[in-house]
This record gives C-alpha cells, structure tokens and sequence, in this order.
C-alpha cells in the first residue's frame, strides 16, 4: 500500500509543481491577482507531496519491502538501520527523489523568506522554482519511477553496494544536492529579474544570501566526497579529476564568479549582465552534472546508474530551461546600461580578474571533460584526459588568481591607487615569503620548484586577509558579518593552497611485500606486519591485518587495515587505515596475498592532507557567516518599497 | 549580430554534441564491464565432473563460447536453468559454466536433478577468476568470440528474449559440434 500512496503523492506534487510554475509565471504576466495568491499555497502543497513519497519509500527500505524493485535492488535483510536509510539515494531513482525532496524544501524557504520581497517578483521566482521542479518530478516519474513493483517479490534485496556503505558518502548527496539545487535560487532569481524587466541591482541583494549558502553546502559536498575517495578507494588520491567529480566542480567554480560577481553588481550597480549570465550558468552546470553522471554519456569510476533513454529526457529538458534562460538573456541583457565606470587598479577590476579567471579555469574543466565525448562523436577515436591535463592547465589560473587576492582585499572601490595599502601588502608579503621558505626548506626537506611559490602564496593570502579585520578589532570597531565571512573563507582558501601545496609536494609513497612480523622503513617511520586474520562484520567477511607504527623507540600507533567482502554482492572493499602524526597523515591499505605468508601493502605518508578538508569547511563557514549577514535581512524591508508602484514595469 | 546572442549559439552546438554522444552511448550493460572488446580473462580451474582434468580458457579458443557464472546458493541461478538448457538444446554455442564459491557435490547434485546446460564446469572455490572477469554477482554470463575476446556480457538471468535478441544476434549460424 505504501509504495502505491507513495506514487499517488508523487503525481499529486507534479500537478501542484505545474500549478506553481503556470501560476508564479503567468499571474504576474497578465496581472491577475488571484493567480499570484495561488502560487505560495502551491508551493506548500508541492513539499508535503514530496515529503510523502520520501517518506513512503523511506518506510519500505526501512521495513525490507522486498516486492518495491528500488529497495530490492539497494537494500538486504542484514544491511544496517542506517545505511537502510541512506540507501534511499544509493542508486538513480532515489537520488531524483532527494533532489526533488531538497528542491522543495529550498522552494519553501525561498517562499518564507521571499514574503517581504515584491509580491509579483516573489511569485515569478517561485514560478520558476516552479518549472524547475516540475521538470525533474515528470523525469521521475516517465523514466525513473522508485516505486515500481516486483511480481513476484525477491526473497531478500541484492545489497546497497558495499563502497557506498559508509557514513561520510551517507552524508555527501544530501550536502552536495542541497548546494546544486541552491544554485536553482539564484538562476530562479536572474529569470525572475529578466522576465520582469527589473534588471536593477535590487535583485542581485536578495540573491546574496541564497547563492553563498549554496556555495558553503556545495564546497562541504565537494570535499566529503574527496574526503570518501581518499580513504576508501584505497590509492590514498584525494581528487582524481573523474568526471562525476568535475560534475561538481564545475558549478563550485562558477557560483564563486558568481559569489563575487554578485557582490559587484549589489555594492556598485556593474556587471549587471555578465552577473545574470553567470547565475544562469551555475545553475545550468549543475543540472549538466546530473546529465552527464545519468546518462551514460562519460564512463566514470562512479556511474552507479546509467540509460541512454534517461539521457535524452535531461537533455530535452536541459534545451528547455537553459536555452530558454539564454533566449530570455540575450533579449533582455542589451537593455542594461552601466553608468558608473571604474579604475584599473580599484577592487572592481581585481573582482573582474577573478571572475574571468574562475570562468576560464571551469572552461578548461568542461572542455577536458567533454573532450573524450566530443573525439567519440566526431568520430575521432577514443580519448582520455586526466591529471597530466588537469593539473598544469589549472594551476596555470590559479596561480594568478591567489596573487591577485591580496591586492583585491586591500583595493579600494572606484579609486584604482593601491598605494595606500602598499605597505602593507608588501610587509605581509615578506612575512610570507620567510614563513614559506622556513616551511619547505626547514620542517620538510625537499621540494619542487613552485613548493615555495605555493606555499608563500597561500601564507600571504592568510596574513592579508587578516591585517584589516585585526586592525579594525584593534581599535573598538565593529565587524560585519558580510567582511567577518568573506576574511574566513579566504583564510580557508589560503590553508587549501598551503595543504595541497604541501601534499603534491612532500608525499611519500610505498608499495611493499611484507611477512607477518617483518617491517620496512617509510620516512624516519617502521612500519611492521603483524598477523594477518579473518574478520566478521554484520554483513561482510574478509582479512585483517595489523601493523604497528613506531618512530625511534616510540610506538606511534597499531593501524588495522581490512581486506572486506561483501556477502550479496561478493564485492571486495579495501578499507584502509589511517592515523594522523605530527601533521602527517599515515595511510596503511591492505592489498593481495604474495603467496609464501607474504602480502601486498601500501605504506603512504601524505602531510597536511586533513588540512585540505578542514580548509573546505573554514570556507564553507565562512560562507554561512557572510550569509547571515543583518544587512540582506535590512534591505529587504527597504527594497519592498518599491513595490508599491504600479506594476507590469519595463525598462525603457 | 548580438552579442548576448552567443551564450546561446554556443548552448544550443552543446547540445547538439551531446545529442551525438548520447546515440554513442554504449549500452547499458557494456557500461558495467570494461571488459568488452578486451581478451577474456585466462584460468586454469578443476571440472566439476574430474577434479584431476584442468579447465582453461584456452582450450576454447576458435570458437565463440558463452561463459556463465552461477552457483547453487544463487536463486536467480536456478530462474535462469531453463534458459540454459533451451541454449544447450539450440547447439549453437557451448556454454561453460563457472561454479563459483560453491559446494562441489551440491553442484554435481543440481545438474543431475535440474539437468546439465553445460560443456564443462569450472570450479572457482576461491572467487579469483571471478575477480578477474570482474562479476559483480551471480548470474552473469560473458559471450566470447572465436579470437578471445569478451563481445557481450549479461547482468543477471539470462532470459529466452536476451538468448534471441542479444546472444544469438551476434554469433554466425554454425552448430559449434563440426568444425
């Protein structure tokens, strides 16, 4: 019955989802206003549907209905609670279903919060919020049903697959979902703008605080993935530059242009084009990402699902809504004029710089990932494109990128004269540049050419940031939220560059054939073999090793790898084990029997490589500082006011 | 022209690209093994009639051959038999069978009472050929071309509509029994 109620609700939310979208768009369109006071009421209806049908396939996994094919085919018997639970979006259908679940309940906030806002720009932002849902609720319902029954039922369920059996991947596509789908806020905003012609800054402010929280969910997304991929793929890489992870990047790159873009556009009334055409592209990628990881157009170490016929449906609709976009921008971008012009030298063109760089930098992510696709549709052969492509091409705007921030910090708006802050900049510079070369020639002992280039840039970006704040802090004054955020997440970008600076550059990497009780020497650490025995868990079996860790006479820790196998799927996982000393991470991962009582294991030692999570995630709080800021809640009320005018405006 | 026309010219070629490359998209089947259109994998197992006799996967090359993963302790195993004897009835391919971690004379007892599909069964007690076919659960079962090499690889129960559609499709019409 559940599945069935399950489904019904589904349907229900697709007619609420057209409602919302008809309503929210053409109420305001032909001025009716009984149209627009349908549109909230939509909206509301829509996420208790939604939540419905999640919460009905959520009681089917957790009641092993085995006749529901979505559950038998994710789910068994003797999974664990939770992961019964977070094998809801272990597989395709399921993850539509929480993007769509996530979709509405970003829907719902954006209706709370969007009630001091324009009432007929409100109810357009919605509308297209609208559409949007709508969109993925038909995909759903057409090609990817989850609740699809058995006839007749499996005895038991095939399993969640084994590598998605752990908590941080449990975690990392609601996170990551709740930033994609953040993104739609923003592209619904710019539509809503361009459809209303109120092409004005106003609707930059009101985006703000969607777009930064999107942006803090995503980076956290981003980097619980990496974080999944370092320690349970089993090589110890933290990105591999595949393309469900450039999925997921690209938007990274593009809201934070977007990010910045925003600010311009908000403070001083330019890029007001190029701001909405960003906010159409974030959210565009977005939506590509989920196209190319379903459609089975890229293979991918992590395309768990894939059909052609999904494929056609997304690119259908993805003609749809951002051709669309695009049309409804290039007829109405042109009408934009920027009056205030600006210096070279003052923060804007510093802001100019990092948008064009951020753009390029996701341009040459996109095109190496197409690249294997377009070779194979021109018929040119296969082609693969990795790290040798990656690394070098990134780095090469990156580079820039990181030595332009502290000049941008420090710029002033309009006025191009840095030479106010030039002391500064350069006194934080030096301080950078001994704390650099101390880094790499005193606590490590060797290093590439562009170690120190790295590791002073990522320094200077941390002092810079910090000189203004502490001034500030210094002398009794007050600190916004918006300026508090903004110095925290470039801190977390600075300690980023520094970790990955120092992981590229300092990794140790061995791999060795050792017998039980022999030990071989990584780094000034032993590294020895203890026994090699069976384990058991609730639902896999496998091998276990122990080996003990010791730095001169010291012990520093008994790491304990496991060999698992699965038992549905026979699906063997490598779970390393890992233990953090003095900054450096240890990695120990099991590998195959030698023969002869000897066996495969891989000895890693990767510094600072926590520091590339923990960075995220100072980024990301940084975002939802900068988020919360009082000033997004203030102009609000202000920026109502406007609305009393007669509406149906048009630029002139 | 309108420049603000060009972000949707270069959408819209996008488009058309992907469109391409969705009709490129290879099955979804063959998405799941990288093994296609590479040699099948080598092994040297015991037969599950005379555990002395060796079983390799050299000693069917020349001739195209399904290789089929299954076990007793697999229920979609037993869905799956009678297609497996229609195929062996068909004569137009051998099937070898690949008991993979399973009980010797459970096995020998399955295909007395159900009937034997089989040419030959290879006994892989300790799933590593299983490992380097790359099987991700019984059934599956791999069509391998005279030359050696992995054509077509099924997930899950082979059914009477895969056998015609899929398998038979692509194999030239010769009974396998003359040479």
């Amino acid at each position: 019955m559940l599945p069935e109620l399950g489904h019904f609700a589904l349907i229900l939310a697709l007619l609420l989802a057209g409602l919302q979208a008809f309503f929210g768009i053409a109420g305001p369109a032909l001025a009716r206003e009984r149209w627009i006071s349908a549109v909230t009421p939509a909206v509301a209806g829509q996420f208790v549907m939604v939540a419905t049908a999640v919460v009905c396939l959520a009681a089917s996994f957790i009641g092993d209905d085995f006749s529901v094919r979505y559950v038998a085919s994710n789910s068994n018997s003797a999974l664990p609670l939770f992961y019964r639970v977070s094998a809801l979006w272990g597989a395709h259908e399921g993850s539509l279903l929480l993007w769509i679940l996530l979709l509405a309940a970003w829907t719902v906030a954006v209706a709370i919060g969007a009630a001091r806002l324009p009432r007929r720009f409100a109810a357009r932002v919605l509308g297209v919020l609208g559409l949007v849902s709508f969109g993925f609720l038909l995909f759903t319902l057409a090609t990817s049903n989850p609740f699809l029954r058995l006839d007749p039922p499996a005895g038991d369920g095939v399993d969640l697959n084994p590598i998605l059996q752990d908590p941080a991947l449990a975690v990392h596509p609601p996170i990551l979902y709740t930033g994609y789908v953040g993104f739609a806020v923003a592209f619904a905003f710019a539509c809503a703008a361009m459809l209303e012609g109120r092409l004005d800054q106003e609707w930059a402010r009101w985006t703000r605080p969607w777009t930064t929280t999107a942006w803090a969910f995503l980076t956290c997304g981003i980097a619980l993935g990496s974080f999944w991929a370092y320690y349970e793929l089993g090589w110890g890489g933290f990105w591999f530059w595949d393309p469900v992870e450039n999925a997921s990047f690209m938007p990274w790159l593009v809201g934070t242009a977007l990010v910045h873009s925003l600010a311009v556009t908000d403070k001083r009334g330019l890029f007001k084009s190029w701001t909405l055409l960003l906010a159409i592209l974030a959210f565009s990628l977005s939506m590509l990402g989920t196209f190319l990881v379903r459609s089975g157009v890229l293979v991918s170490v992590h395309s768990f699902a894939a059909d052609p016929a999904r494929g056609i449906f997304i690119l259908a609709f993805l003609v749809l809504m951002i051709g669309g976009a695009l049309a409804l921008y290039a007829w109405r971008a042109p009408l934009l004029k920027s009056s205030a012009g600006f210096e070279l030298g003052a923060r804007e063109s510093f802001l100019l710089f990092n948008n064009v760089l951020l753009v390029i930098a996701a341009a040459t992510v996109f095109a190496g990932t197409l690249a294997p696709l377009v070779s194979d549709a021109l018929g040119l052969g296969t082609l693969s494109v990795g790290a040798p492509y990656f690394n070098p091409t990134f780095m090469l705007t990156m580079l820039p990128l990181m030595a332009l921030l502290p000049l941008g910090i420090h710029a002033s708006w309009k006025r191009g004269r840095l030479s106010d802050a030039q002391r500064t900049l350069l006194m934080t510079l030096a301080a950078a540049l001994i704390c650099a070369l101390g880094l790499a020639f005193g606590v490590y002992s060797h290093g590439a050419v562009l170690t120190p280039v790295g590791l002073s840039l990522g320094v200077w970006i941390i002092l810079a940031s910090l000189v203004d704040p502490l001034d500030r802090w210094r002398r009794g004054l007050s600190l916004s939220r918006a300026v508090l955020g903004m110095t925290i997440a470039h801190i977390g970008l600075g300690l980023a560059v520094i970790a990955l600076t120092t992981v590229q550059s300092f990794t140790l990497e061995r791999d060795v054939a050792l017998a039980p009780g022999a030990s071989t020497s990584v780094g000034g650490y032993q590294f020895r073999l203890g026994a090699v025995e069976p384990i058991e868990g609730p639902n896999y079996g496998g091998l276990g090793a122990s080996i003990t860790v010791t730095r001169g006479a010291a012990v520093v820790a008994v790491l304990k790898p496991q060999k698992r196998q699965y038992w549905v799927q026979h699906q063997l996982t490598t779970e390393t084990a890992i233990h953090i000393n003095r900054g450096n991470n240890l990695l120990v991962a099991l590998g195959d029997d030698l023969g002869a009582g000897r066996w495969s294991v891989r000895i890693q030692i990767r510094p600072l490589v926590s520091l590339i999570w923990l960075a995220a995630l100072v980024m990301a709080i940084g975002g939802v500082v900068a988020a919360t800021d009082r000033r997004y809640r203030a102009g609000r009320v202000a920026a109502a006011a406007p609305a009393l005018a007669p509406g149906g405006e048009q630029p002139t | 022209m309108n420049r603000f026309l060009l972000p949707l010219a270069g959408f819209m070629l996008l488009a058309v690209i992907l469109a391409i490359g969705i009709r490129h998209a290879p099955e979804k089947d063959i998405i799941a093994s990288p093994l296609i259109g590479k040699p099948a994998p080598n092994f040297a197992l015991p037969d599950l009639a005379d555990a002395a006799h060796t079983v390799r996967a050299a000693d069917f090359k020349g001739r195209w051959y399904l290789f089929n993963v299954w076990g007793t302790w697999c229920g979609d195993c037993r869905a799956e038999h009678d297609t497996l004897l229609e195929i062996r009835r068909a004569n137009v391919l051998p099937l070898v069978g690949l008991d993979w971690k399973d009980d010797d004379a459970q096995a020998r007892a399955w295909l007395t009472q159900l009937g034997n599909p089989y040419a030959v069964v290879a006994v892989d007690h300790a799933g590593r050929t299983a490992i380097d076919w790359g099987v991700y659960g019984a059934p599956e079962t791999f069509l391998v071309n005279p030359q050696g090499i992995v054509v077509y690889k099924v997930v899950g129960g082979l059914t009477h509509e895969v056998w015609t559609r899929e398998i038979l499709s692509r194999v030239p019409r010769q009974p396998f029994g003359g040479s």
